[in-house]
């Protein structure tokens, strides 16, 4: 797949302060990409300069093969995590006006944001102030906004933060349908529930570098430590537990069942396969759960920047 | 339509529509008028009021001084002590009681001991009209104790004015003088007072768009100068619209008041404006207002009116850049206090500058340099200008100028990109000054 938009070696300084350092990344076209870190990582930094708000002092953007220029505003939708509308204006006049800076021709700009505010059940609120609407609504249209001049690409800065789970799914469900419409996401945000739903590609930043890219699976496949999780119903738990001690690396377990079997974590040594381990434990009790442990996006987000 | 007409499109427009706009504007100078109108009334009222004064006049030198007008009735009293007078003024409830006695000093004739005596402090205007009649009188008298002819003094006043020529030719005169400052004074404080009353706007409009955070959407889609620029022009616009709709307004509302109270505002009844009036009376008059059309004729008017385009637009967005890059550098109005003060330093300045030096000294070496430094030349270089600057100072003025507001427009918008993506802590001048390099 092609990628869309490489940043190579970006840097970036404030004063004394460093606040991207040599970091790349590859966002391939039609996939939803998540640029994950910590608070101060860098990650806002690094999207302003693809939106060419930041200028880098080194390193270089590319967007479909050109340099970054000022016509490709135009491709970019971008919704910043500080956020918010003109609070006297009228609904209907204020996305105009932003539709025309990105572009739009005033009846161009109308005639889609009739389209969207009808998607979203918001075509009343056209004459209505910014001030008059909860922050939920005004999230609805800065993302309508966003959106509205078809851009190649959308980045999305905490898109869910302030939206109700009602309307954290539609938006969610609306950038699922713009991604299948062929458009590239990138996607940044600390709620990892989201990164595993949404996102094929991530990059994590931690402390200005980059610390770990590739697909989100990859990643898990790295990451996994050939562990299962199981849970065993036995007459005598303890010497069960006892037993397995000595075979294998065990620890206790936690997860939801109905019973009260004994709960345990196994780590396979290297050259196991999970097939004899369950085997072996089909010899010794009633097997009620047994399941591989995927390191979830948190934690793989906590473990690298730990290591790091 | 390209991004800076449409944002000076909204500008202009959510100004023009904000409802306080409105009603400022439409406001405003009715209140002015009403406050004149009321004015103008209310010191009618006081000058036609009725006063009756009781003269005592023990020396008998001054009695034919009082003569009873419309407004103030004299009346003389004779024949009675200090006390029944005082007492008689009291009950009648007159407005007062002017006792007039021979001086203790019996060597001069005509030195007299004069006092008022009143329920109230008198007006002090009623009394200086009193002293004067009295003078006058004195005056005439001791002359013509003296054996001077006054028909041969009245007959000997001269009235001068020395007519004025440059070397180059140009005649002026003071009455050409004042005109010419009033005409500098006019357009440098109107000058001033704009770039107060829109530079605020301005900053306060940078603030808004900080503190309601859209600043970071509209930044990506333009470039942080042309938000600046466009600000500074759509407010500049709905300023000049507020201005033009003022004039129009106060034009109206002052025909149809003055046209319904009867009141005429050119003459408001103060003893100064009585003054002028009786010295307009005299033949010279017509005269000396057929010399005012003459001088104002003479004015450089198209010198005028042209630098005072340029200028006005020169000096309005030098101070606006700044008022926009302070709106980008802090987050509420409260912190705006520390950086005003820097802006308003030259701006003062340069008002004073204008009044106390240039109209002492137009070509001046303090008012020549403050006409060439860009923070004060605007309104010191417009206060010169009826007085006759040559035109190559005022082009290197104005090239200074322009080169001065390109680099605060610069500066500003350095200050603006950062700003406007910064918040929380109020910055230092120190952390300003970082932020250029950025």
């Amino acid at each position: 797949m092609k990628d869309l938009l490489i940043a190579d070696s970006v840097s970036k300084k404030f004063g004394n302060f460093t606040a991207l350092n040599n970091v790349s990344i590859a966002v391939p076209e039609g996939s939803i990409f998540g640029l994950l870190g910590p608070n101060g990582a860098g990650k806002t930094t690094l999207i302003r300069i693809i939106n060419q708000i930041t200028m880098p002092d080194n390193g270089s953007v590319t967007l479909d093969g050109d340099p970054l220029q000022a016509h490709h505003i135009r491709d970019i939708g971008y919704l910043p995590e500080e956020r918010g509308l003109y609070k006297s204006m009228k609904v209907g006049e204020q996305c105009v006006y932003l539709a025309q800076l990105k572009g739009l021709s005033h009846a161009e700009a109308k005639k889609r944001l009739k389209y969207w505010f009808e998607r979203l059940e918001i075509g009343d609120w056209w004459n209505k102030k910014i001030q008059e609407l909860s922050k939920g609504m005004a999230q609805k249209i800065q993302f309508v906004v966003t959106v509205l001049h078809k851009p190649k690409l959308l980045i999305f800065d905490e898109p869910f933060s302030g939206f109700d789970p009602i309307n954290a799914n539609l938006i969610k469900d609306e950038i699922l349908r713009l991604r299948e419409e062929g458009a590239t996401v990138i996607f940044s945000t600390h709620r990892m529930e989201s990164v595993e739903e949404l996102c094929d590609q991530i990059a994590l930043l931690n402390l200005s570098k980059k610390i770990l890219d590739g697909k989100l699976v990859d990643i898990k496949r790295e990451y996994k430590t050939n562990t299962y999780e199981v849970g065993l119903n036995s007459d005598n738990k303890v010497s069960l537990q006892q037993e397995l001690e000595q075979k294998f690396q065990v620890s206790p377990a936690n997860f939801r069942t109905v019973g009260d079997e004994l709960k345990l974590n196994i780590k396979l040594n290297g050259d196991d396969s999970p097939n004899e381990l369950l085997s072996y434990l089909t010899n010794k009790a009633q097997v009620s759960h047994f399941v591989e442990l995927i390191p979830s996006a948190n934690d793989i987000f906590i473990q690298a920047v730990k290591r790091n | 339509m390209n991004h800076l007409g449409l944002i000076i499109k909204r500008e202009y427009l959510t100004k023009v529509k904000n409802k306080s706009f409105l009603i400022m504007t439409v406001l405003s100078p009715l209140i002015m008028i009403a406050l004149i109108a009321v004015v103008a009334y209310l010191s009618q009222l006081n000058n036609n009021k009725q006063r009756t004064v009781s003269i005592l006049d023990e020396s008998s030198f001054v009695q034919d001084v009082f003569k009873s007008t419309e407004n103030t009735t004299y009346n003389m009293l004779s024949g009675i002590s200090l006390e029944d007078a005082i007492a008689q003024v009291k009950d009648k409830e007159e407005y007062g009681l002017l006792h007039i006695s021979k001086g203790d000093n019996s060597s001069e004739k005509y030195n007299l001991n004069t006092k008022f005596y009143s329920e109230d402090s008198p007006s002090l205007t009623f009394i200086s009209s009193l002293e004067s009649k009295l003078e006058k009188k004195l005056e005439n008298l001791k002359l013509l104790s003296a054996g001077v002819d006054l028909d041969m003094i009245e007959a000997s006043r001269t009235d001068v004015d020395i007519a004025q020529e440059s070397f180059s030719g140009e005649t002026s005169s003071k009455m050409g003088n004042i005109m010419k400052l009033a005409f500098g004074g006019v357009a440098g404080y109107l000058l001033f007072m704009f770039i107060i009353i829109y530079g605020n706007m301005i900053m306060r409009s940078v603030i808004e768009e900080k503190t309601s955070r859209i600043i970071e959407i509209i930044i990506s889609s333009v470039k942080p100068v042309q938000l600046m620029l466009g600000k500074i022009i759509g407010t500049s616009l709905a300023g000049i619209t507020q201005f033009v709709i003022w004039v129009i307004l106060g034009g109206v509302a002052m025909t149809i008041i003055s046209a319904i109270f009867g009141i005429d505002m050119t003459q408001l009844q103060t003893p100064q404006q009585e003054m002028v009036q009786q010295a307009m009376s005299d033949p010279d008059a017509n005269a000396k207002m057929q010399m005012v059309f003459s001088e104002f004729a003479s004015l450089p008017i198209a010198n005028l009116l042209i630098m005072f385009v340029l200028f006005f637009i020169g000096g309005y967005l030098l101070y606006s850049s700044l008022y926009a890059a302070i709106g980008a550098a802090v987050d509420n109005e409260t912190d705006t206090q520390q950086f005003m003060l820097p802006i308003l330093m030259p701006l003062i300045l340069a008002v004073y500058v204008g009044v106390f030096t240039v109209i002492e000294d137009p070509h001046g070496t303090v008012s020549t340099v403050f006409s060439f430094i860009p923070f004060t030349s605007p309104v010191v270089m417009l206060m010169r200008i009826p007085f006759g600057v040559p035109i190559w100072q005022q082009l290197v003025s104005l090239l200074l100028l322009i080169g001065t507001f390109t680099f605060t427009v610069w500066f500003a918008s350095k200050i603006y990109r950062v700003g406007i993506l910064m918040y929380g802590k109020k910055p230092t001048y120190k952390e300003l000054f970082k932020w250029l390099k950025y």
